[in-house]
């Protein structure tokens, strides 16, 4: 059923709050001109805390999340966050400081950047870690601007950043926003970076090489090294996307692999609830010759005594009001208290076992074209059952109908009706067999009865939405003025 | 292991099924020498018990603002927040799901940012606003991105009463498309208008204006308008305090084309500066320009009422280098708190929230300007926050101040304004706490 808006709930005159009295008598028309004064108040609702509590319990009755079933959602990590991580929430030492206090009043939150930073240089093999953006896209951005600073101030004009076809969107779009030119290079047959058409567009107009690893087909690019050799002849830098880097933690490190810089996604790998679409953290790691360039703050100490330090030759200058989101990295650090090394290299070692078990469970009904180093991921190609007239996306919402979230679909763009899936570390085998048995049984389906899958979902809270529609008849606000 | 289901016997069965035999087998292709043979120099692992003591003991080192009356604003502030927006927001159907990719499992979220839309729009008196961006700053420099795009000039004009920090954010962000950035200059706390007038010449992109602006005041946005909109192609940008949208005027009475600003106030905690968000919103005109992600409201196959998102073919998965963004995650759960902190707080709760942060930081100001030697920086009207100059170095006070229980304001001498101390008083500000306050800076200046 649909639910109403909180605004059709409103009763005129009803209130949900309380506040003190303000002891002060004075007269908001008396402090100010008239002019500025706003005469027709926004049209907020007015109801009751309960009216409100319950608006939003009907409504997010209709959401999945992790703790209700699978998640499967490829490149996106959704693992189970330990519920430890949202002490955070509840530790006002944490939620409730500014950011402009004095120093010695922030010695045990500046003790947890610091650490948190040192323990994401250890495991990325990086020399020194910015954890100001707070996105993996705000990481990207963070680390295009520093390419393009770090050729700046060598004199250099580099127009170029080379990326696969296969690469996140992010990618590409942060490059264009620093102006660059963004060179695609087609993906060669195991689902990697051709290194002879890579070399075909190697030149001095390169700025950078833009690369995740695994990739986003989950594929393991094995010539990294040579890759980085390439663009470090010309004086291009080595960009990492980390939004996999959940598949080889305490086994394989962005710095080893040649990486001048890499972001985390800390909200994938480092155990942030995804909130409907973030809070997240997007903090970077770099090489020596980059050191300089980070934003500003880090996190320093001296003589036992943590503080932010502003000093930096090139630095870029800030990519955030203040430091990032600080209780993003609280939950980090106290998943990697908790893991050491042993556990991340087990998070590592269940991911990529999960993932290649389910593929193998799957690969009768669902081909998987790139399969060679499979990780933490990999992408099924649904285009057989187009001769049923079934599309991956009417696959995708059938699996609703069974509980599960579906995987990502049409991404990456070279497989042809795309289903990325990530099953992650946490996830059992028990969860792992019910999924394929129902992708197998939906393959059935398909070719018995496609009306199912073109029809479905059914047991959701909405069926099938028109998405066409939305865009045609444009409603993105009550527009309760209807104003132009 | 710590979060992992599987047992040695399932992984041995798993693998068997994969054809392999370890773990070690499935990273055959990888350069040996990529693979790590010694541990990582982490300390080693705690169990739940000893990392809560130990998380506990880190932010006991820290003192809250709830340990002492604090003043400190520069674009964070500590307004009240209701028990029932934490509850809402830490509900798992919101806090554990991801973006809302399959809108048919993801309605709850959906709806929910369809009526935050509809609330900063209510506020800005703007047409449309997005889902929202990472944060004040971002916006911002996002919005003067939108304008560079959009009208190809190469100038912007920028109030020099921007939050420092932001003006470091925005540079960062536009300078790889060489602009000519031109700071107005201010004068009594407020843009010099000559000088502006001066500055808007042809070839402006946009105009970025603050108000409240860093120092608190209130600009004329009446009398700047027209003047940005006597060249059609400049875009009129305003960064503002939503909450100062309950008293003043909203941008978009004003023909405001791009009105944006930190949603901190907004039911999120201070929490050191992050997460924080950046609402973003917009003409009619520049809805497909528009960055981010949007929620629109469509019907389902039986005509039920829905939401999905949508206008995407703006965004990065879609257009890729063509995107208007590079956005993806933004800051969705902190927008929940919003909407449920406005929703609770209503018509009159929120107004009420910001008379009493205003009459309050006015109190507050009459008083401190008739202490001995302190001195009022500006005279523009001002919302809940002020710059004074006091007859000692700020620091000083603060670091005297801090010591009687009080975190007297920021220091804003570092950011060019000389001798000068930021007062942000919110409605958790009793009376009395103002009054001692008082007392205690004309004891220490005295
Ligand atoms: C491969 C890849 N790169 C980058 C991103 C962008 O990360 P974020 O959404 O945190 O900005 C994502 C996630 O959406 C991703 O999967």
């Amino acid at each position: 059923m649909a639910t109403k808006t909180i605004f059709e709930k409103s009763i005129s005159g009803r209130k949900g709050y309380t506040l003190p009295q303000c002891e002060i008598d004075n007269n908001i028309s008396e402090i100010f001109p008239n002019g500025l004064l706003r005469k027709d108040p926004p049209r907020l609702p007015e109801v009751s805390e309960l009216d409100a509590v319950r608006h939003y319990i009907e409504i997010s009755d209709k959401n999945h999340f992790i703790e209700k079933g699978f998640y499967p959602l490829g490149s996106c990590t959704m693992k189970y966050n330990p519920k430890i991580n949202d002490i955070v929430n509840v530790l006002t030492g944490f939620t409730d400081i500014h950011p402009m206090q004095p120093e010695d009043t922030i010695q045990g939150a500046l003790q947890v950047m610091y650490e948190l930073q040192n323990e994401l240089a250890e495991i990325s093999g990086m020399a020194a870690v910015s954890l100001q953006p707070v996105a993996g896209a705000h990481g990207e951005f963070t680390g295009v601007n520093i390419i393009y600073n770090y050729h700046k101030n060598k004199g250099q004009h580099r127009t170029k950043i080379i990326m696969p076809d296969s690469s996140h969107g992010t990618n590409p779009a942060t490059s264009a926003v620093h102006g660059f030119e963004v060179v695609e290079l087609k993906s060669n047959k195991e689902g990697k970076v051709d290194i002879q058409a890579l070399k075909e567009v190697l030149d001095n107009d390169v700025a950078g090489f833009m690369l995740t690893n695994p990739n986003t087909l989950g594929v393991f690019e094995t010539d990294v090294k040579e890759i980085a050799d390439l663009i470090h002849s010309v004086d291009g830098l080595m960009y990492m996307d980390g939004a996999n880097l959940n598949a080889m933690l305490g086994y394989i490190r962005p710095g080893d692999m040649g990486f001048d810089i890499v972001h985390f996604n800390m909200h994938k790998t480092f155990s942030t609830p995804h909130g409907g679409g973030g809070p997240g953290g997007g903090g970077i790691g770099v090489s020596e010759k980059l050191v300089e360039y980070l934003p500003v703050p880090i996190v320093k100490k001296k003589d036992d005594i943590y503080y932010l330090d502003y000093d930096a030759r090139y630095s870029i200058g800030k990519v955030h009001s203040y430091f990032g989101n600080f209780l993003v990295m609280v939950r980090a650090y106290i998943y990697l208290k908790m893991l050491g090394d042993k556990g991340l290299k087990s998070v590592a070692e269940n991911a990529v076992i999960n993932s290649n078990y389910l593929m193998v469970k799957l690969l009768s009904e669902y081909p998987v074209p790139y399969k060679k180093n499979i990780m933490h991921e990999f992408v099924a190609c649904g285009e057989k059952f187009k001769e049923y007239g079934v599309k991956t996306l009417d696959i995708a919402k059938r699996l609703l109908d069974y509980g599960f979230h579906a995987p990502t679909i049409y991404f990456p763009l070279i497989v042809h009706e795309a289903l990325m899936i990530e099953p992650t570390e946490t996830e059992s085998k028990e969860t792992l067999d019910n999924f394929a048995e129902v992708m197998l049984k939906i393959a059935q389906e398909a070719k018995e009865n496609p009306e199912l899958l073109k029809e479905a979902p059914q047991n959701t809270p909405v069926t099938r939405l028109d998405e066409t529609n939305a865009i045609r008849n444009l409603d993105i606000s009550r527009n309760l003025r209807r104003k132009k | 292991m710590p979060f992992i289901s599987n047992t040695d016997e399932q992984r041995k069965q798993m693998l068997e099924e994969i054809g392999v035999a370890s773990f070690e087998e499935l990273l055959k292709g990888i350069p040996e020498d990529l693979i790590i043979t010694k541990p990582l120099n982490l300390d080693k692992p705690l169990s739940e018990f000893e990392v809560t003591k130990k998380v506990n003991e880190l932010a006991a080192k820290n003192t809250n603002t709830s340990e002492m009356v604090s003043f400190l604003g520069a674009g964070i502030y500590d307004h009240f927040i209701p028990a029932a927006v934490n509850y809402v927001i830490g509900r798992p159907e919101f806090y554990s799901a991801y973006t809302p990719y399959q809108a048919e499992v993801s309605q709850g979220t959906l709806q929910f940012i369809y009526e935050y839309q509809t609330l900063i729009c209510e506020l800005t008196g703007m047409y449309a606003s997005n889902a929202s961006m990472y944060d004040g700053a971002t916006a911002c420099a996002e919005a003067l991105l939108l304008a560079l795009r959009h009208n190809k000039n190469k100038k912007v004009l920028i109030s020099s009463l921007v939050h420092p920090h932001y003006k470091q954010v925005i540079e960062t962000y536009i300078n790889p498309l060489e602009p000519e950035i031109v700071y107005i200059p201010h004068n009594n706390g407020r843009i010099d208008i000559e000088k502006f007038k001066q500055e808007m010449t042809a070839d402006v992109s946009a105009v970025l204006i603050p108000s409240p602006n860093f120092l608190g005041v209130i600009e004329n946005i009446e009398a700047i308008e027209p003047i940005i909109h006597e060249n059609k192609k400049a875009l009129f940008i305003v960064s503002t305090d939503p909450l100062s949208l309950m008293l003043f005027n909203p941008p978009g009475k004003y023909n405001v084309d791009v009105v944006v600003g930190e949603g901190q106030v907004l039911g999120s905690s201070q929490n050191l500066g992050g997460p924080l968000f950046g609402f973003f919103a917009v003409t009619q005109k520049l809805i497909r320009k528009m960055p981010g992600r949007i929620v629109g409201a469509t019907v389902d196959t039986n005509g039920q009422k829905g939401y999905v998102l949508t206008l995407q073919a703006r965004e990065q998965h879609i257009r890729r280098d063509k995107a208007t963004s590079n956005i993806c995650t933004n800051e969705s759960l902190c927008t929940l708190a919003a909407t449920v902190y406005m929703v609770l707080m209503g018509k009159q709760g929120l107004r009420e929230v910001a008379e009493q942060s205003t009459i309050k930081a006015h109190y507050l100001y009459d008083k401190i300007c008739k202490i001995d030697g302190f001195e009022a920086a500006n005279s523009g009207p001002f919302f809940k926050e002020f710059a004074v100059k006091p007859p000692i170095a700020p620091a000083e006070i603060i670091s005297k101040m801090k010591d009687k229980g009080y975190f007297a304001g920021v220091d804003i001498s570092k950011y060019g304004y000389e001798n000068q101390l930021l007062i942000a008083v919110t409605e958790k500000r009793t009376r009395q706490e103002l009054d001692a306050f008082v007392d205690e800076l004309e004891k220490l200046v005295k």
